[in-house]
């Protein structure tokens, strides 16, 4: 049994590394939506199955929050959004697909170089999840940073969040006031950008964040 | 009632609460004469305390406030040498108090002033008072920016606000440099109380690196050279009597900082360190008084001076210092008692002689003495109490200067006790450093005087200069009486400081209040004494028995009559030997190596009618090597970082992350 919650937990971490890599080389926006609300959906499967292996039933709020919350309300909402603003349903990358998923390789591999050495005194399952959600971060900052358009930014952001979220639930004992405090986050976060959007949108016409360093009369 | 710290946070308060006071009464007609009249009195009642103190040889008391950072508090504590400093800075806040009274009535705007004056008191007190290094940089932080709010005071005047911020600048430096060092000294888990770096020990290197800083961050603050620049831009640009706090006060504070950690926190550095302090003093010494030579303005002048007086005190402290490191006790006390001598009477004296140049500056409107003269007809007791000044700084007896030289003569005369030969062969050469700048000094008030007093007006406004009010007179006598009573009186001075050294230094200078008639003997009968009453008695004599000779034989009548006017038929006073001719002959020695100057002569072809014409190009080596390239590279560096300021949403994350990055690759590389 302890071998089989490992792998499970293994298994689940993992794919949300490789949902991170799906996202790298999305170039739809509707896609990306998708693939984040997939994300979020293999993220609440995984914290709910922590929940189980560590017999913490607070876990399991935390699991509904990100399935409610990320993996429906968000990409609902981010849907409607695109909708609405009629935005270009094309990304624009900055970086060519190929260099960023070659950069995402590495920085998959600095993470685990990284942690299994940093955490060898911890338990394995902590170990692996630390690992897989330095990857997420990592993947999560490579999206934002790789993508012109603001709605993919703002999914890059997230799937970041998921990252943090990941590695709090991994380590055992963290108390639910933090989680409740990154999903809240999250959501204030999620505000924050939906208002910035319709600000930039109000005034550009358009969510490229280029328009408004042309608008400061800067050259890219 | 036994003196004690409690007394004097109480007199902080007092201050504190005058500044609030100030604040309230803004642009109040009456609020000049409340807020001096408070200072004054308070200043007083503090002076009091902190001498009942020393002269009780009481033991040191210790208070915690509740206010600061939450775990810590804000300790006090009040010993022999924060007593001593009390003393200083409260008398010189006395004294500038009642000056104050007269002078701030001419004040332009009050309430530029009235607020920070009691503000910049209270701070000073608050740094010698303070007993962790929490409090203690807070404090000498609030001192600062007190101070830097009065030489803002007139920000519209040319140069002023380029003054303000230069101070600005390397007050900020210093107090960085003392927060490094305090945090070493603190180190890693023996916490901020003074009392708990005092009994931790201090590594060597550690020690050294803590001197380091200490002489660059108190050392900023006092005046040493190259960190003095701020200083004669700062202390003429504040009103006199804040001028003559900054000059002859605050740079005590700061000579108290470094007493504080050299002497009692860090414990006794090894005779190295002696070295680079006595080193460090008289070049100070040196540059300052050649600094003050060149000078016309009278107040930078005067600014330039206190850097050579601070020179005088880090150099007995370089002494003391190398004297405590070879167990020479006694040498270490007297070098030592020297130094906290001499601070006490530059403090008398630079106040007096700010004291002055602010009543020259209230009646003419004038501080460039090229634009002065003849003022001893027109202000003859502002001339007398200044010349009182300068006889005492330029260190003659029967005045205060000339003991506490003498004293540090006296030690430096020790220096053949030593046993490394660095020390046997340094110390004397700064000792004859000194010696030059004595001399130099001399000359620079002999100057002062001269071009300032004497001669004939060069100026309309020298010529209608009338008076000044009686406030400012009393202070000047004031402190004119202490400098003449510290002079004949020495003894009691010395006797005085006895408890300081022996806290710090662990040893006293011989009891002076026995040897008869007044006399002082630093070490033994046989090798020196000196006795200011004996000198002063056979002055008055001499000088009495030549008036009464000459004018019992030559003539018995003053006569005035024209100046022999060289063989031109009429003079304009321009034409008068000026502050420049005076200085030339120095000039000529020192001043093309130290200041590059150049003379050139502008000589008109025969039958040409324009004036020849002689001009002088000094330079400030110090400005020129060290403070240019300095901030030319801080603006390099700024404009290349500027950029960063402009770059788009992607790029700022994509510096974010590269730095997330590299930072992982450093740790996964290295753990």
């Amino acid at each position: 049994m302890p071998n089989l919650a490992f792998d499970i937990a293994h298994l689940l971490a993992g794919g949300l590394v490789l949902i991170s890599f799906m996202m790298l080389y999305q170039d739809r926006l509707y896609a990306l939506l998708n693939i984040f609300a997939l994300h979020a959906l293999v993220l609440a499967l995984s914290v709910a199955w922590q929940a189980y292996v560590q017999n913490a039933p607070h876990l399991y709020v935390t699991a509904v929050i990100a399935l409610v919350f990320k993996a429906i309300i968000i990409p609902v909402a981010l849907h409607r959004i695109i909708k609405q603003l009629g935005i270009h349903r094309d990304i624009e990358t900055a970086v060519g697909i190929g260099p960023t998923m070659l950069a995402g390789m590495g920085l998959v591999a600095l993470s685990m170089v990284l942690m299994l050495r940093v955490t060898g005194a911890a338990d394995p399952l902590a170990r692996e999840d630390l690992a897989f959600a330095l990857s997420v971060v990592l993947l999560g900052l490579l999206v934002m940073v790789t993508r012109r358009n603001a709605v993919s930014q703002v999914v890059g952001f997230m799937s970041l969040e998921n990252g943090l979220v990941l590695a709090a639930t991994g380590a055992k004992g963290m108390p639910l006031v933090v989680e409740i405090s990154v999903a809240f986050s999250i959501l204030i976060a999620f505000i924050v950008i939906g208002v910035f959007l319709f600000r930039i949108r109000e005034r550009f016409d358009t969510v490229d964040i280029g328009a408004l360093d042309e608008f400061r009369g800067e050259r890219r | 009632m036994i003196p004690g710290v409690d007394q004097q946070v109480w007199c902080v308060a007092a201050l504190l609460g005058t500044t609030l006071l100030a604040i309230a009464a803004n642009r109040s007609n009456k609020s000049t004469t409340v807020v001096y009249g408070a200072t004054l009195v308070i200043s007083l009642i503090a002076f009091a305390r902190a001498l009942s103190f020393l002269v009780a040889h009481a033991e040191a008391t210790e208070m915690v406030l509740p206010i600061g950072l939450p775990w810590l508090g804000s300790h006090f504590r009040l010993d022999a040498l924060a007593a001593f400093f009390l003393a200083v800075v409260n008398l010189g806040g006395a004294a500038a108090s009642l000056y104050g009274l007269g002078y701030g009535s001419h004040e332009s705007a009050p309430h530029r002033v009235l607020p920070f004056f009691p503000a910049f008191l209270a701070g000073m007190n608050l740094v010698v008072l303070a007993d962790d290094a929490f409090t203690f940089l807070l404090c000498w932080e609030f001192m600062s920016l007190a101070s830097w709010a009065l030489v803002m005071a007139h920000h519209r005047e040319a140069d002023n606000a380029r003054a303000g911020y230069v101070y600005l600048v390397m007050a900020s430096f210093g107090t960085l440099a003392l927060l490094l060092a305090f945090g070493l000294l603190s180190g890693a888990g023996v916490g901020y109380g003074f009392a708990a770096i005092r009994s931790a020990p201090h590594a060597p290197s550690e020690a050294a690196l803590v001197l380091a800083l200490m002489l660059l961050g108190a050392g900023s603050k006092a005046g040493l050279v190259p960190l003095h620049v701020w200083l004669p831009l700062a202390h003429p640009a504040a009103p006199s009597h804040v001028s003559a706090l900054m000059s002859g006060v605050m740079t005590k504070v700061a000579i108290y900082g470094f007493i504080r950690v050299v002497f009692d926190l860090l414990g006794p550095p090894g005779w190295s360190a002696g070295i680079v302090v006595l080193v460090l003093g008289g070049a100070t010494a040196v540059m300052g008084i050649l600094y003050a030579l060149m000078e016309n303005d009278i107040k930078r002048l005067l600014a330039y001076s206190t850097i050579e007086n601070v020179g005088v005190i880090f150099a007995s402290l370089g002494l003391a210092l190398a004297f405590q490191a070879n167990g020479l006790g006694l040498a270490a006390a007297l070098a030592f008692t020297a130094a906290l001598f001499h601070v006490l009477n530059h403090s008398f004296f630079k106040s007096l002689l700010f004291f002055g140049a602010g009543a020259v500056l209230t009646s003419t409107g004038e501080r460039d003495m090229e634009k002065l003269g003849g003022l001893i007809h027109r202000m003859p007791l502002t001339s007398f109490a200044f010349l009182v000044g300068c006889v005492a700084i330029s260190a003659l007896p029967p005045f205060n200067g000339f003991v506490s030289e003498w004293l540090v003569f006296q030690a430096v005369l020790r220096s053949p006790d030593l046993p490394q030969w660095g020390l046997k062969i340094m110390v004397p050469a700064v000792g004859a450093l000194l010696a030059l700048a004595a001399a130099l000094a001399a000359a620079c008030f002999v100057k002062a005087f001269g071009v300032t007093f004497l001669g004939r007006a060069r100026s309309p406004v020298a010529a209608a200069a009338g008076e000044v009010d009686r406030c400012s007179l009393a202070a000047m006598y004031g402190l004119a009486a202490l400098c003449f009573l510290a002079g004949i009186l020495p003894g009691l001075v010395i006797d005085g400081l006895a408890p300081v050294a022996q806290a710090i230094i662990g040893h006293r200078m011989p009891v002076q209040a026995n040897d008869p008639w007044l006399s002082i003997v630093p070490i033994a009968e046989s090798r020196s004494s000196y006795n200011g009453l004996l000198v002063f008695v056979f002055i008055t004599a001499a000088a009495s028995l030549a008036v009464y000779f000459i004018h019992r034989f030559a003539s018995r009548a003053i006569r005035r009559g024209p100046a022999w006017g060289c063989g031109f038929a009429d003079p304009t006073p321009a034409a008068q030997y000026s502050g420049a001719s005076f200085a030339q002959p120095i000039r000529r020695v020192f001043g093309t190596l130290i200041f590059q100057a150049r003379e050139h002569v502008d000589m008109p072809s025969p039958g040409d009618p324009r004036p020849a014409r002689l001009t002088v190009d000094m330079h400030d080596l110090v400005w020129e090597r060290l403070y240019t390239p300095l901030t030319k590279a801080v603006w390099f560096f700024a404009d290349r970082l500027n950029q960063l300021q402009f770059l788009t949403i992607r790029r700022y994350l994509s510096l974010v992350f590269a730095t997330l990055v590299t930072l992982l690759l450093v740790l996964a590389i290295w753990s």
